[in-house]
């Protein structure tokens, strides 16, 4: 968004109010980025902003310091108005070496501000990122108000007292930085210095007394230097009332499956296998012990998801979580639950792919593999929320699903919701329907207990072991209808995979099937699903104010399909299907309406930028022909961060 | 066990069969094997509705469906996982895993080993019949080395594993092995497992009728078992032989069968299955026929924290310290704002 400033003279120098901004910290994976980034975005939340948060790190956890492909970073936009994207370009970059000034420099706008640690720009550091000469001293920078800070030099002697070592000294200078960006925004240094207590207080106290240090001096630094000329606010962002905190999408999802267990009155048993960017579920849910979560962490995703169909037979609220290589691993008893009916919620923190893929980095192209991606005729309801607290939301919709329907849900999250954090209106767990998850203790039938038998949702009941005369056995063979035995029978075999697709295709939407923006007619229909909601939105936003006829719609439910998508979609010209993958919303939404829709398709790790999806809909408007696929072309493109 | 909080009319053992037909062979080792573990569990009076018998894929596991009790037929190798989930929500259960040589070996080889780690308390029963019966007849990861099957003409290049020694390297609490045509003896191994604490691992020598016909003859056969098999007994000396005339001594580390005649019977090996230390189970499950008797019974029953109890223990613990969670204090977490 392009900042349109108030100025006032305050003292001596001018405080610019912004109504948005976007800055992003980038470093060695070893330089603490994540940290400063989080620690930012808790401040400018607690502030009042709205904000919206990118991550983006590299695979290896430490690679050879100094590397473009040791870069990490994290963007955040923070605004006075509604934001719906981490943001496209970059208002202020800080870059703490020159590797990652290198990975970083293209998302930064022209005129913007460049803060480098000049420390850094040493002979071997430039060698390692590529540079023959360095950026400092060369023209290279012009277009940029750029501004070198000595941070190594000024963090050692701010932290010298500390009297920590000088590998230690050298690790507080995030902080320093920090400081000095919590200077030039006018953010409050209290709630990171009240971080820092809790973190070291106790443990370690010269830990604390040191990053508290470095935080202050960056901060001081850039009240008492000359090198800025001006100081930014931006004030509170106008959200809807109530309290709020920010969440990301793992922890969101976290929180929504602990509800769901609780609005059914039940455990939570939680069976995860460690993968990336799945792990924080599991991290997040082990801690949640007296909430009576159990977690198992399994042998492999196999065990994962062969335990939560276990635990869903014993009668548990039961979910496994993971990314596509580990849904890959577990589909055959995805399987077994879709056969045995049973009642278990699948999380899906989607990575690019195929195969180990690139772990760290967002990608949309396990829709299929959700959808279709077992043998034989399996179907199971897929929902995919939209945004980082929408997570909490996809976790207690996917649950009512999985107990009402007996069936496996699949929750499609991804990378950049996962990790990415935005305010959340806390909900009133007061008023949230109960989930009604029973168990019969009586024959359901004059003749006995027909573990098959249907009612009108087409389920089967739910029985549990320790049950008196309900003993029965299921498994993954074919069911006899309402008896349950093993049954070979061509008929009935035709008759159950009915059965079994009529129940999925009957599912009810526990939420919003779609959100919509814009009229219900126009030139251009943007359709999406998960974790592009908020680029799509905005795009669609912008173009409207540019006096362009475009909606949006961005579909959560996925499986089934919402019904009236069909004519909702005849009532424009066209419907751009815009997907982090190469068209798999647009397959199964063709082959469900047959529509001609067009596709705008991105597999590069990142997620959409505004600006992309903006020239996306208005090539189609004035050529009125489909955006095409286009091969890598390293101009055109901004990459937060090399490596992956 | 822990069944019965109120006492239940006695079963018997024909109470625990379902009403399904049964489908194996005539002439089958599996039949035997259920008829005696209705017999132990009638014995023992265990509450059929508590109960549940977990299974893969294979002959084997066709087993659930053939008891009264709940049970699970999943998919190949991942019984284990299956009991294990459903033990851990719920530990109240006596959960039971049938299963084979190649459903727990081969491609359940990695879920074997972390159950018996754990010491999850579950029964696993491995029906070993040293072949793939269901897919008719391609060699196992049990087979012998040179075995002739569909899918070795040749003869299976393969070494085989020894169940009871990948269990005992997995540090199972309880290891076992029976025949199925030794009823008798069966039983009491059956009814050995079924009370112990812990993951109980039973190795079931079992018979093939139809693609491995008499694998086990050696160990069968009236005449020749004697010699050919020692039953285990705790804290009596190693002796075997008709005449109980032969006994197995440690020369260094080397054990080998020596003759009553020349050695005197305090110099035999003495066997110990509540030794801490799984050295000697570990070395007994290394003797082989035709070189060595092969021992049947228990060759280990150590008592050790089970899984189900540690994991459950976490959550007692963490509620006792930390109260019973508060939903929406957990939802609304540390730092909020508030928009008027």
């Amino acid at each position: 968004m392009s900042p349109t400033p108030t100025t006032s003279a305050e003292g001596q120098r001018r405080i610019v109010k912004l109504p948005t901004v976007t800055i992003r910290f980038a470093g060695d994976s070893g330089d603490g980025m994540q940290l400063a980034g989080t620690q930012f975005t808790d401040t400018s939340a607690l502030v009042g902003n709205d904000i919206s948060t990118f991550p983006d790190f590299p695979a290896e956890i430490r690679a050879p310091a100094g590397t473009l492909a040791g870069v990490s970073g994290y963007q955040i936009q923070f605004s006075s108005q509604d934001i719906y994207t981490p943001g496209d370009d970059v208002d202020a970059l800080v870059a703490m070496n020159p590797a990652a000034l290198k990975t970083n420099l293209k998302a930064l706008r022209k005129g913007g501000v460049l803060i480098v640690n000049e420390d850094a720009f040493t002979a071997t550091d430039l060698k390692k990122a590529g540079y023959d000469v360095s950026p400092l001293l060369d023209s290279s920078l012009a277009g940029y108000r750029l501004i070198k800070v000595p941070i190594n030099r000024l963090n050692e002697e701010a932290v010298k007292e500390s009297g920590l070592s000088a590998k230690q000294v050298d690790r507080c200078k995030n902080f320093f930085a920090l400081g000095l960006v919590y200077w030039l925004y006018s953010r409050p240094l209290e709630p990171t210095l009240q971080y820092i207590q809790q973190k070291f207080g106790k443990k370690a106290p010269a830990v604390a007394l040191a990053n508290s240090l470095a935080l202050k001096a960056g901060y001081h630094y850039g009240e008492i230097c000359e090198l800025f000329h001006e100081q930014y606010q931006v004030d509170k962002a106008k959200l809807p009332p109530g309290t709020y905190r920010k969440i990301t999408g793992n922890e969101a999802v976290s929180l929504g499956l602990v509800a769901a267990a609780h609005l059914a009155g039940k455990d939570l048993f939680y069976a995860s296998y460690p993968i990336t960017p799945a792990s924080d579920i599991l991290h997040n849910l082990s801690e949640l012990k007296n909430y009576r979560v159990v977690t198992f962490q399994a042998e492999d995703e196999i065990a994962a998801m062969g335990a939560a169909v276990g635990a869903a037979f014993g009668g548990a609220m039961s979910c496994t979580g993971t990314s596509g290589p580990g849904v890959a691993l577990k589909q055959e008893a995805i399987g077994l639950a879709v056969m045995a009916e049973l009642p278990v919620v699948i999380v899906n923190v989607q990575r690019g792919g195929p195969s180990t893929g690139l772990p760290t980095k967002t990608e949309q192209a396990d829709l299929l593999q959700a959808v279709v991606g077992r043998n034989g005729e399996c179907p199971a309801p897929v929902i995919a929320p939209v945004s980082p607290p929408d997570c909490f939301n996809a976790a207690v919709e996917a649950f009512r699903i999985a107990v009402r329907y007996m069936t496996p849900v699949f929750v499609l999250s991804d990378g950049y919701i996962a990790n990415g954090s935005e305010p959340w209106l806390i909900p009133d767990v007061a008023k949230m329907p109960p989930i009604p998850a029973t168990h019969p203790t009586q024959a359901n039938d004059p003749s006995g207990f027909m573990p098959y038998k249907r009612n009108e949702d087409l389920c089967r009941p739910w029985a549990i072991p320790g049950t008196p005369g309900l003993e029965h056995r299921i498994g993954g063979l074919e069911k006899a209808e309402n008896t349950g035995q093993v049954s070979y029978d061509g008929i009935n075999h035709e008759r159950m995979v009915q059965l079994r697709a009529a129940k999925i295709a009957a599912v009810k939407p526990a939420g919003d099937p779609y959100l919509w923006t814009g009229p219900q007619r126009g030139d251009v229909l943007m359709v999406g699903w998960g974790g592009t909601y908020g680029a799509i939105k905005a795009a669609t936003l912008q173009l409207r104010e540019q006096g362009y006829q475009v909606s949006a719609c961005q579909i959560r439910y996925l499986n089934p399909l919402p019904e009236d998508l069909g004519p909702l979609f005849s009532q424009f010209k066209h419907v751009l299907v815009a997907e982090l993958n190469l068209g798999q919303l647009r397959m199964l939404l063709r082959s469900r309406f047959l529509l001609d829709l067009k596709g705008f398709n991105r597999v590069k790790g990142q997620p959409f930028t505004i600006a992309e999806l903006v020239a996306a809909a208005r090539s189609l408007i004035s050529n009125k022909s489909e955006p095409q696929y286009q091969a890598h072309d390293p101009e055109a493109e901004a990459p937060l961060a090399a490596g992956g | 066990m822990s069944s019965a909080i109120n006492p239940l009319p006695q079963l018997k053992p024909t109470d625990f069969a379902s009403n399904q037909d049964i489908k194996w062979c005539p002439g089958c080792g599996d039949y035997s094997i259920i008829a005696q573990t209705r017999k132990v569990l009638a014995k023992l009076g265990v509450n059929k509705a508590n109960t549940v018998f977990v299974s893969g894929i294979g002959c084997s596991s066709r087993f659930p469906y053939y008891m009264a009790t709940y049970g699970f037929h999943s998919i190949h190798g991942r019984a284990p996982t299956i009991a294990t989930g459903l033990k851990l929500a719920r530990p109240d259960l006596d959960v039971w895993i049938v299963t084979g040589d190649g459903d727990a070996l081969s491609i359940g080889g990695n879920h074997f080993l972390h159950l018996i780690r754990r010491n999850l308390d579950v029964k696993i029963l491995l029906f070993n019949n040293r072949i793939y019966g269901l897919t008719k007849g391609q060699y196992s990861p049990t087979s012998e080395q040179g075995k002739k099957t569909k899918s070795s003409p040749m003869g299976s290049p393969e070494h085989p594993i020894r169940p009871i020694s990948i269990a005992i390297g997995a540090e199972a609490t309880f290891a076992a092995r029976a025949l199925d045509m030794d009823p008798k003896y069966l039983e009491y191994v059956l009814e050995r497992a079924a009370k112990h604490k812990g993951t109980a691992f039973v190795e079931i020598y079992q018979n093939c009728n139809i693609f491995n016909d008499g694998a086990y003859n050696y160990a069968v056969d009236k005449e020749t078992r004697a010699d050919t098999t020692l039953n285990l007994e705790h804290g009596k000396p190693l002796i075997f032989g008709k005449n109980r005339d032969k006994g197995i001594r440690l020369n260094g580390i080397t054990p080998e069968v020596v003759s009553l005649k020349d050695v005197r019977q305090d110099d035999l090996l003495i066997h110990d299955e509540k030794a801490s230390d799984p050295t000697l189970a570990f070395m007994l499950s290394r003797l082989q026929y035709p070189e060595m008797p092969e021992p049947l019974g228990v060759f280990r029953a150590v008592e050790d924290a089970q899984y189900q109890e540690l994991v459950h223990g976490q959550i007692k613990e963490a509620v006792a310290r930390r109260g019973k969670g508060d939903l929406q204090k957990l939802i609304t977490g540390s730092e909020t704002w508030t928009v008027a």
